[in-house]
């Protein structure tokens, strides 16, 4: 075959003095591949099987009750409020924190970064104690009928609360090693403020802000625990596809339950393809000496 | 408000919009994450001391408590000793499917809680792929603690991998190669060159694993089985008491899981200004 010949030859037979004997290499490898096979590719398969353990006819029928097409509809809602909310946020703060000194900036950030450190069910709490019956607006929300908790309102307020800081953080560092100069020479050569925004700033982030918005997508669809509290859990009304799911699971409807997680988890794995594309993305533009990107998961 | 302390709050730049971008962060930061958070604290207040401590004492509660951080903290070990494993693995070698299983590290940030929480569940239950083989040998894991701390580990999994693997990616080949020239072995290499260079890395995800187990709610209840005073975290019982509208208890417990939030989070980020430092002192 004429295409192996491009693969470079294997390494050198000996050893480098910075590098580990093969067969450290080997159980190294092996170890971590048995690990992150027995915790991240057997669970992921174990949802597929038991989706499809009664057949494909059990799993499309599972998939066309009206309340899991109710539940579909709910979630596609909630992330496309979530998620466009918290991508105008995350320009606005990262445009105001990277482009511009000024006095508790650091603050800022950190509080930005605040959402990731509360529980699931503890962001959804907060929300009942502000506007359920109970609540500080419970009695004037009851009295003007309109209902928050338990309706869709504080669904995606809960969403909106845990995918808060993702687009944010994604394009604060990226914007901050940009620096300011091409918006700076935009303004000197007449460009308005929005010909600036839209022509020089927004092609510089446009693969920090699609990854931060592929993130909080993924977050905005899957949230359980704050959603969870705030629903009330109301069938074919505030049932998300992950509520729906634990219903289905706690009423022993296993095959119903794996079918609806299985839709769920190939949304996992388009994130986790889309994610890859626009990593590599990057790398080559960075290679190109375009963008320095930080990438990272570190707060 | 007078130019002159605009000017020594902020300063000048020519570019537009730092009015109407800074007041939107401020106001939207503030209507969903300042005020909400902080009525959740002015609620505690009103609540009577001696109720407040007796809630968050009660046996169910610190049963609750004790096996919430015990289950995280080793979870977040294991995550800490695999993590570096994987991290170490995937920045040194090349080898076939390399590529995919740097993207599948990810899968537990990307794969809903809920859905986890009974794959594992299958996974691990008696009549499931590997509970089949552990229960012959005395080792349940679904429905007992030990099943907290694998849906723990499942969800910690990323955070060390993902903040030790770029600092392994950085580290200079020449301190290695030096220790090799002083006559140092590879183990040697790695316990007085690589590790020291990179344990505030580690120790970072550690605790970013730690924080997020801590708060965990829809991997673990699935595969918990849920026993009061042996396999109960302790948001689960924030929603219990909130089923029973007991909503002052479960202020009382929230606010305790959130101050040890903000401890974390405090802990965090003087865990990564020291490794910052540290690297800057390097250079």
């Amino acid at each position: 075959m004429s295409a192996t010949l491009a693969i470079p030859a294997p390494v050198a037979a000996r050893r480098r003095a910075t590098a580990e004997p093969v067969v450290v290499r080997g159980l190294l490898i092996g170890a971590a591949v048995t690990f992150l096979g027995l915790f991240l590719v057997v669970p992921l398969a174990a949802v597929f099987t038991e989706a499809f353990r009664k057949g494909a006819h059990v799993y499309f029928a599972a998939l066309m009750e009206p309340d899991a097409l109710a539940a579909v509809k709910l979630t596609l809602l909630v992330a496309a409020i979530a998620v466009p909310a918290n991508l105008i946020f995350g320009v606005a703060a990262a445009w105001a924190i990277a482009k511009f000194e000024f006095k508790g900036k650091s603050v800022l950030t950190a509080l930005i970064d605040l959402p990731f450190a509360v529980s699931p069910v503890v962001s959804g709490l907060i929300y009942v104690l502000l506007f359920g019956l109970r609540g500080w607006f419970g009695p004037w929300l009851q009295a003007h009928d309109i209902k928050i908790i338990f309706a869709v309102p504080g669904i995606v307020l809960a969403t909106i609360f845990v995918t808060f800081p993702f687009v944010a953080r994604e394009l604060i560092p990226l914007m901050q090693a940009q620096g300011s100069e091409e918006e700076q020479a935009a303004r000197v050569l007449g460009a308005s403020g929005w010909q600036m925004f839209w022509r020089v700033t927004l092609p510089n982030i446009k693969w920090g802000l699609l990854y931060g918005v592929i993130l909080c997508n993924a977050r905005a669809m899957g949230e359980f625990g704050a959603v969870s509290v705030v629903s009330g859990h109301i069938r074919g009304a505030t049932n998300t596809m992950p509520l729906y799911v634990e219903i289905l699971y706690n009423e022993y409807h296993f095959a119903a339950a794996f079918a609806v997680a299985s839709l769920l988890a190939s949304l996992a794995l388009v994130t986790l393809v889309l994610k890859s594309v626009v990593e590599w993305k990057t790398r080559q533009e960075q290679a190109q000496g375009e963008v320095a990107f930080e990438h990272g998961y570190a707060t | 408000m007078s130019a002159a302390a605009a000017l020594q709050w902020r300063r000048p730049s020519v570019l537009p919009g730092f009015g109407l971008a800074f007041g939107y962060t401020v106001l939207y930061l503030s209507l969903i994450v300042l005020i909400p958070l902080s009525a959740t604290f002015f609620k505690a207040f009103t609540l009577d001391w001696s109720a407040f401590w007796s809630t968050v004492t009660a046996p169910r509660v610190a049963a609750s408590l004790r096996l919430t951080f015990g289950a995280s903290l080793i979870a977040a070990l294991l995550n800490a000793v695999f993590g570096l494993l994987v991290a170490w693995v995937l920045v040194r070698y090349r080898f076939a499917g390399r590529r995919m299983i740097d993207a599948l590290v990810d899968l537990p940030f990307a794969l809903p809680t809920a859905v986890a929480g009974i794959a594992l569940t299958a996974v691990y239950a008696g009549n499931g792929w590997i509970g089949r083989l552990l229960e012959p040998i005395g080792i349940k894991v679904a429905f007992t603690p030990l099943g907290v701390i694998v849906a723990l580990t499942f969800i910690g999994l990323p955070f060390v991998v993902r903040t030790v693997q770029p600092v392994l990616e950085d580290l200079e080949p020449e301190l290695e190669e030096a220790a090799a020239t002083l006559g140092a072995n590879r183990w040697q290499t790695f316990r007085r060159v690589i590790f020291p260079a990179i344990s505030p890395a580690l120790l970072t995800g550690f605790t970013l694993a730690v924080a997020r187990a801590v708060g965990e709610y829809g991997s673990v209840i699935f595969i918990a089985g849920n026993v009061p005073m042996v396999s109960e975290i302790t948001p689960l019982l924030i929603i219990t008491k909130l089923e029973q509208y007991d909503y002052a208890g479960a202020t009382a417990i929230a606010v305790v899981m959130l101050v040890i939030s903000f401890a974390l989070l405090l802990l965090i980020n003087f865990l990564q200004w020291w490794a910052g430092r540290r690297l800057a002192a390097d250079r």
